[in-house]
């Protein structure tokens, strides 16, 4: 049995039957990291012994009869702006280099006490600014399904571990698009939790109003355990929300159980000038799929998702602005040597300590928030942001879910829009008005064109997870049974 | 149009510095995408509310009651320059 292989879900119950103890799970897991790593950078470090610790824990609770937590011995991997007391948080970062966080976050607590096990902490683009994990100080992620490819970002050290099958599961964060677009370039689903959904607590923001904490799986059930894990009201973030929603998943229903009695809408406005062309064939063979499971599908329209994009850069790199504020070389992070005022001291710091795409989004952000200079885009971008929310809540009126590319360009060479922030932001055309909504979204592979993957994102309206859940492992299904 | 004048007040504003030469990107930067975001003005905003979050929830209270915090040590490690148990700063008043 080659153990690595085994889904999250297997693997638990692998454990459960004492045919695998976690410790084997785990070493089997560290061993791949060993072998492979250097090939796709995905970690940035690794907690051999703390995650050994915990198998052991895990394996003691097997043989004394105790219950086991719904994570019970399946290696995750965190990215590495989920502060953890045992490892450190560098955010892909010069600036937290060495930034070891005296709490672990709400979501940590959650896995732990659920008996998941951390094997590590996951390379991202720095301060999850990025859509291609290339702008991470400790150099680029590489994509397992062809180490030439960019893996996506922000969180592509997490995606790519999970298809590296070094872990069996991951977290990341979704901004705009950030667990969903990495999930699509490295072939495997990505889900982005309804806002509030999950705590916040302990994850180093970036646009407070649109971070999410997102999950990752090499198939839908694996991501959905992920998801069960952590969700939850949390007194700590004032912006989470105690949720009925149970991610119950009825299992091993045909495909079309899943799907019966769903309307699905299609976009028309996906259909823009800047799209991969060969993403329109996919989305046919997607339409069709779905409708020989059952499900009715129809064209409908988001007039203002054209403006989702620009909505999107304008409020988050306010938000950014002042998020990246607090690092300042005082209270933790890296501090410059040179400096002999105050302000030579915040200025050199920030300077040597952060990359360009970071300065680049606190100088805009700044710009947009600074009266009488771009103050004016900032408040229309709050205004639009409600007209997209607008546009969302009637489709949801009629229909249960909406599909679009995740990406409306394929998986790209590395190196290749290194210069290029513009043209990378545009991967986030489709993603980030679903933050802009709040509303939560998976991405899903639905196949290969000229070798390069292809993410299909499943949109639910907010708090309706299972929505998107049931139409993942329909698509799944049906996929699988070659329909 | 961004000018450079801009670029430096902005960049004193948020406490970064930038070489002439990155300057020169920035500006290009900001007015390609200052132009895209002229599309706003196609849509009429006047009578649109904001929308500053997406949670409309009531934010609730709890009781007063101290619980546990961070450790100070723990907290003071990340820190580069400490004295007495606080984080040490450069002298700012005579």
């Amino acid at each position: 049995m080659d153990i690595v292989k085994l889904s999250a879900v297997e693997i638990k119950e692998k454990i459960l039957k004492k045919e695998l103890s976690a410790t084997e799970v785990v070493k089997a897991h560290l061993n791949r990291i060993e072998e492979i790593d250097k090939d796709i950078n995905a970690f940035i470090s690794i907690n051999k012994e703390g995650a050994l610790e915990a198998a052991e824990k895990v394996d003691e609770k097997i043989k004394n009869g105790e219950e086991l937590g719904a994570l019970g011995g399946i290696p995750i991997a965190l990215k590495d702006n989920i502060v953890t007391k045992d490892t450190k948080t560098t955010c892909g970062s010069k600036m937290l280099e060495n930034y070891r966080s005296p709490y672990d976050a709400t979501v940590v607590e959650k896995i732990k006490a659920q008996d998941g096990i951390i094997i590590g902490k996951t390379n991202m683009d720095e301060f999850a600014m990025g859509s291609s994990n290339e702008t991470s100080f400790f150099g680029p992620t590489r994509n397992p399904v062809n180490t030439n490819l960019v893996p996506g970002g922000s969180s592509g050290g997490s995606a790519a571990a999970v298809k590296a099958e070094e872990v069996a599961l991951a977290l990341g964060t979704d901004t705009g698009g950030s667990t969903r677009q990495p999930a699509a370039y490295c072939d495997i689903v990505g889900i982005k939790p309804s806002y509030g959904l999950v705590s916040r607590y302990g994850v180093v923001s970036l646009a407070n109003t649109l971070d999410t904490v997102g999950v990752f799986g090499r198939d839908v059930s694996d991501a959905a355990l992920m998801l069960s894990a952590i969700v939850g009201y949390d007194e700590k973030d004032s912006t989470s929300y105690e949720n009925p929603t149970h991610l119950v998943v009825e299992k091993d229903l045909e495909p079309t159980e899943y799907i019966k009695g769903m309307k699905i809408g299609i976009p028309r406005e996906i259909y823009l000038d800047q799209i991969d062309k060969r993403l329109i064939g996919v989305m046919d063979k997607v339409i069709k799929v779905f409708q020989s499971l059952g499900a009715k599908v129809e064209e409908i329209t988001l007039p203002h998702l054209e403006y989702g994009l620009s909505t999107y850069h304008v409020i988050s790199a306010a938000e950014i602005s002042s998020n990246m504020a607090r690092f300042d070389g005082l209270r933790y992070g890296y501090r410059a040597k040179e400096y002999s005022t105050l302000d030579e001291l915040y200025i050199n710091s920030r300077n040597e300590a952060f990359g360009d795409e970071v300065k680049r989004r606190i100088l805009m952000g700044t710009y947009y928030l600074s009266m009488g200079l771009g103050r004016e885009y900032y408040e229309k971008a709050l205004k639009m942001r409600t007209l997209i929310i607008d546009d969302f809540n009637k489709a949801f009126k009629d229909y249960d879910i909406i599909l679009t590319p995740t990406s409306p360009i394929l998986p790209f060479q590395l190196g290749k829009l290194k210069d290029e922030p513009l043209t990378k932001d545009l991967t986030s055309i489709f993603t980030a008005p679903v933050n802009l909504a709040g509303l939560c979204a998976m991405s899903i592979p639905c196949g290969y064109v000229d070798g390069l993957p292809v993410g299909l994102q499943i949109i639910g309206d907010r708090f309706k997870e299972m929505n998107i859940i049931k139409a993942g492992l329909a698509f799944e299904g049906g996929m699988k049974n070659g329909i | 149009m961004v000018t450079k004048e801009q670029v430096d007040h902005i960049a004193h504003l948020c406490k970064l510095k930038f070489a002439e030469e990155e300057k020169e990107r920035i500006i290009h930067e900001f007015n390609v995408t200052l132009k895209e975001l002229e599309a706003f003005n196609q849509i009429d905003l006047e009578n649109v509310a904001p929308t500053l979050g997406v949670n409309k929830h009531v934010q609730r209270l709890r009781e007063d009651i101290v619980g546990p915090s961070l450790d100070r040590d723990e907290v003071l490690e990340n820190t580069v320059e400490k004295q007495y148990g606080y984080f040490k700063l450069l002298k700012i008043v005579e």
